[in-house]
């Protein structure tokens, strides 16, 4: 072990980690956000080691969401698990359900002494997160929710306005298309964007059990008439190019980047990338409403990442991640985050001191995300989802849109064995809970 | 060659020419998106023709933040991480391989065979499809953020071995006869005759392992938490799922590029070795 | 496979076997019986409740429509890796034979894809076909055709053969080179005088003394494409679109450390662990014998 000591010796001395103090309390937060927002992250950290001298905040990227995730639970199954992690919106329920293994932050924040408002949060973002009884579970730290990207001057030329229900969408997609452009629509994590969204959208329930809220015994129920026949006419409208599909996540950035699609559908998180790299004037908007099923839209719900706190470490430790948390949710630090990254802000006051500094001004859509989430007093069927295993229905989800893009089924098909692959999911994971 | 036909020369270097071009047009298309700056690398198409960024590209990923994401460590630090990675992993299943061969080989002894086997039977599956419970055995010998986790598990494979017996019964017997009339014992023989006879399939071994470890990439991205210990190969997975920003495909060619450049180079520089090594045994 | 000639039993054999057996023994074999125990359980990510289920896991497999196609999809995938990088290095070595002069220079050109990184690879790879910014498919759409292998499985799928076959091509081209030279010149010779023209002596002479390294590389190759492409799959399409690209070793790794699915990803590990050792088993018998000549 010797010669790994030197070299991890010499690494430390000349590397970052110089100049720590050896006394200090260190806390260890696993992320997924590489790129710039892993900058922010680390920024975020310094700030908090240097505003005081007892704790050391190391924060670590350990790969994408799944990854992370997944090293985290490995960590914990071998008992070398992270104070924090971040873990994406779908990961939730296998979290929640892990009792022995999760710290609640709200518990924790009270254990610790550390003043927690559960109301200063945005009721759409901390509803996802919480218990039936309104204990917030996990933290939420970069959150964002699906937003009609457009480009505003291929609109303009083909002479539509934004359009703002899926009737206007087809034209406008029509009229691009007619007008030259390679494609009219696209829009990338299908099944968060045109499934999960699209039935909170539209006051839908995608589940039994208010969306599984209630109980892990719950079943999908997003076969239904709605859905199906919403796909079906973007399936059809893929004659002409009217859309076309450009891969999972975000894939299809690019087609809209480089001006071949005229409207996009993504997380509002994109704000940064388009902003930095379009020669275009861009814009965003709300999802558009489908009249045909409701006449007013009501809120859409979150995507993006929580942190949660593991349990197995010593008290100490957790008095320096509550103090550490208390700085991350400070309104200063959510404001310049938001700011940065395109995250929708989390707290009330951190959009405020958004709007005081000038920002929405400066930078006009950027509030669209925000007032999506807040738009109604949140439903059964728009406060969130929490379905186990459902990393592998969205998987499910997926596949079976690709077949039905690729033309191999109808929309009917492709939902109807959609809901039944992901309720044997749904059992499987309700078996391996109890 | 048997009869002139100078046409059909030509044919064949046009072929060859042509193959060449097709295998070495991503190292192509690499080294042009490594020489242009990051907004170029965005619009359709993609240059083909090569920028004048090299340099800065070089500067910026080796100097500037270069390589982002979080606590990263500097690029010189990674490619460290890699080439000690390659090396223990090249070398200590070297040693140990050539050990056991001898064993099995020269030493008739209780339970050979199943030990053989056991060792055999490890031959082929990756370690992606064991990872959660090798993981936790790391862990459990608290072995996790160090060299010795990175690379020991990886060593347990049965390649070499099964290479080394094969060169060991192909050398004649009256090599060992001729030594124990000598009055030399085992290790003697081992260190004075066998050695010097594998040399080049130790050499060909040598490169096959060193790229196979400088080329791992699950594994080191599961078994360190330190920023101090990535690997480069690692590093540039994370660079392309930057979560929801650009990839910088400038910074991320370049990365590329360096860390092609050690295994190409130990490949090419070695090359009379390792075809000699890897065709005469076979494996 | 003991010499006819051989030290005496003693302790220093074990002791040389030690290192050996024991990394083996404590990083696989405990590891392997591990995922084995684990095949029959249904238990949740983080191992805090556990049912003990024996062969439930196994039998949802068998009943599993997907995990039929990925067999399928399997051998499908090593075949066209095998047949296109052997078929691409077996021309390749063979002018690179006939050449007098610079036949070391085109090998020192083709070897080094072996030593490109399976996720470099595939990332390479990825960016030259990205529908909208890579070369080749704005070269395909200049003639009329469309690619987006985010939405058509057979063009995903065609991209990660491509990929996984030009690491490969440099490692047959070894092979095939070596063989050739090692035919003597006079059997070339006496093809030659009979009148054979240079590609009748390829199929007729050549290619039929060179078979035995066609086997052995299709071996070879099949092992590979099976096993060693993760690293690809896993940078080109994560196996998708709609599952198109999908093997079996990418689904363990799917199943297992992105779905979470711990008992039925461990019960896909011991099928690919029966493959493996059944394989290997007749990869021995085939090389033993082939030293034996």
């Amino acid at each position: 072990m010797t010669f790994t000591k030197t070299l991890l010796a010499s690494a430390a001395a000349t590397a970052l980690m110089a100049g720590a103090a050896a006394a200090q309390t260190e806390i260890h937060w696993w992320h997924a956000m590489g790129g710039v927002n892993g900058e922010l992250i680390d920024e975020m950290a310094a700030d908090f080691n240097a505003s005081q001298d007892e704790f050391e905040v190391i924060p670590t990227y350990k790969g994408n969401y799944t990854e992370t995730m997944t090293a985290a639970i490995a960590a914990f199954r071998a008992q070398e698990q992270p104070h924090l992690v971040q873990v994406f919106e779908v990961g939730t329920a296998t979290m929640m359900a892990a009792e022995g293994a999760i710290y609640p932050v709200q518990q924790l924040m009270e254990e610790a002494g550390e003043p927690f408002e559960g109301d200063a949060f945005l009721p759409a973002v901390v509803s996802y997160y919480q218990t039936p009884e309104g204990q917030l579970l996990s933290l939420p730290f970069n959150s964002s929710t699906p937003v009609m990207w457009y480009n505003a001057d291929a609109l303009d030329a083909a002479g539509v306005d934004v359009p703002t229900t899926w009737d206007e969408v087809e034209t406008a997609a029509r009229a691009l298309v007619d007008n030259g452009m390679d494609c009219g629509l696209s829009f990338g994590w299908q099944s968060w964007v045109m499934i999960e969204n699209f039935s909170a959208w539209h006051d839908l329930p995608m589940g039994t059990q208010e969306n599984g809220f209630a109980g892990f015994d719950t079943e999908f129920t997003f076969n239904n008439d709605h859905v199906v026949n919403r796909l079906q006419a973007i399936a059809e409208m893929q004659e002409d190019n009217m859309f076309v599909y450009g891969g999972r996540r975000g894939d299809s950035l690019p087609l809209f980047t480089n001006g071949e699609c005229g409207m996009w559908m993504n997380s509002s998180a994109y704000y940064g990338s388009i902003n930095g790299q379009v020669d275009f004037e861009f814009g965003q908007t709300m999802l558009p409403l489908d009249t045909d099923v409701a006449d007013a839209p009501q809120n859409s719900i979150i995507g993006g990442a929580t942190l949660w706190a593991l349990q197995g470490h010593d008290e100490d430790e957790y008095r320096g991640l509550a103090q550490f948390l208390s700085h991350v949710i400070s309104p200063e630090v959510q404001a310049s985050w938001h700011q940065a990254t395109g995250y929708v802000p989390i707290t009330n006051a951190a959009a405020e001191l958004s709007e005081e500094q000038g920002f929405y001004d400066a930078n006009p859509g950027t509030e669209v995300a925000g007032q999506q989430l807040s738009l109604n007093e949140p439903t059964p069927n728009s406060r969130g989802i929490r379905f186990g295993n459902f990393v592998q229905v969205r998987d499910v989800i997926n596949e079976e849109l690709e077949d039905l893009w690729a033309g191999n089924q109808t929309a009917a098909e492709a939902v109807a064995n959609a809901e039944e692959r992901g309720n044997e999911l749904l059992r499987r994971f309700e078996r391996s809970v109890n | 060659m048997v009869e002139k036909r100078p046409g059909f020369t030509l044919v064949a270097h046009l072929v060859l020419i042509l193959g060449v071009a097709l295998v070495a047009l991503p190292v192509w298309i690499t080294f042009v998106g490594a020489s242009h700056d990051a907004g170029r690398m965005l619009q359709a198409p993609i240059p083909m023709w090569p920028g004048d960024q090299f340099l800065e590209n070089l500067r910026q990923t080796f100097f500037g933040r270069g390589l982002e994401g979080s606590r990263t460590a500097p690029v010189w630090m990674m490619m460290f991480n890699s080439l000690v990675m390659a090396m223990m992993i090249a070398v200590g299943k070297i040693v140990i391989s050539l050990l056991s061969a001898f064993a099995i080989v020269y030493f008739k002894f209780p339970f050979r065979m199943g030990f053989f086997w056991m060792i055999f039977i490890t031959l082929m599956l990756p370690v992606e499809v064991r990872i959660l419970p090798t993981f936790e055995v790391v862990a459990d010998l608290r072995m996790l953020n160090s060299y010795w986790g990175l690379t020991v598990p990886l060593i347990a494979s049965a390649t070499a071995t099964f290479m080394f017996r094969q060169v060991f019964l192909t050398i004649p017997d009256e090599m060992l006869e001729s030594a124990r009339i000598d009055g030399a014992g085992p290790m003697r023989f081992f260190w004075d005759i066998l050695l010097p006879l594998s040399r080049t399939n130790i050499a060909a071994l040598f490169v096959i392992l060193f790229i196979y470890g400088w080329n791992q990439y699950l594994w080191p991205l599961l078994i360190t938490t330190d920023a101090n210990m990535m690997t480069i190969v690692v590093s540039i997975k994370q660079m392309l799922e930057a979560a929801e920003s650009t990839p910088r495909w400038n910074i991320i060619m370049m990365t590329a590029l360096l860390a092609m450049l050690p295994p190409i180079v130990v490949v090419i520089t070695m090359q009379k070795l390792f075809v000699k090594g890897l065709t005469e045994t076979d494996k | 496979m003991l010499k006819r000639v051989h030290f005496p039993a003693s302790l220093l054999p074990y002791l040389l076997v030690a290192p050996q057996v024991i990394i083996t023994l404590v990083f696989f074999i405990w590891p392997a019986s591990q995922a084995v125990y684990q095949s029959l359980l249904v238990q949740d990510a983080f191992g805090l409740s556990t049912e003990f289920v024996w062969f439930e896991n196994f039998v949802y497999l068998w009943d599993s429509q997907q995990y039929q196609d990925a067999f399928g999809r399997t051998i499908l995938f090593s075949a066209a890796v095998a047949f296109l990088s052997m078929s691409f290095a077996l021309i390749l070595a063979g002018f690179a034979d006939r050449v007098i002069r610079g036949s070391t220079l085109y090998r020192t050109l083709l070897i080094w894809p072996y030593a490109v990184a399976p996720v470099l690879a595939g990332a390479l790879w990825l960016f030259m076909f990205n529908p909208t910014l890579g070369i080749i498919p704005f070269i395909l759409e200049a003639i009329g055709r469309d690619w987006n292998h985010y939405l058509r499985g057979n063009q995903a799928m065609f991209l990660v053969i491509i990929a996984a076959a030009w690491k490969q091509v440099a490692y047959n081209f070894l092979f095939y080179l070596a063989a050739m030279q090692s035919i003597p010149r006079s059997i070339i010779e006496a093809a030659a005088i009979d009148g054979a023209g240079p590609l009748r002596r390829f199929v007729t002479v050549i290619f039929p003394l060179i078979s035995p390294t066609t086997f052995f590389l299709l071996v070879v190759n099949a092992v590979y494409a099976f096993f060693e492409t993760f690293g690809i799959i896993h940078a080109v399409t994560q196996g998708g679109p709609a599952n198109a690209t999908t093997t079996l070793v990418y689904k363990v790794y799917n199943d297992g450390f992105i779905g979470l699915d711990l008992g039925g990803s461990a019960a896909q590990s011991v099928i690919l662990m029966i493959l493996v050792i059944g394989m290997t088993v007749f990869q021995f018998r085939f090389i033993e014998k082939r030293v034996q000549y």
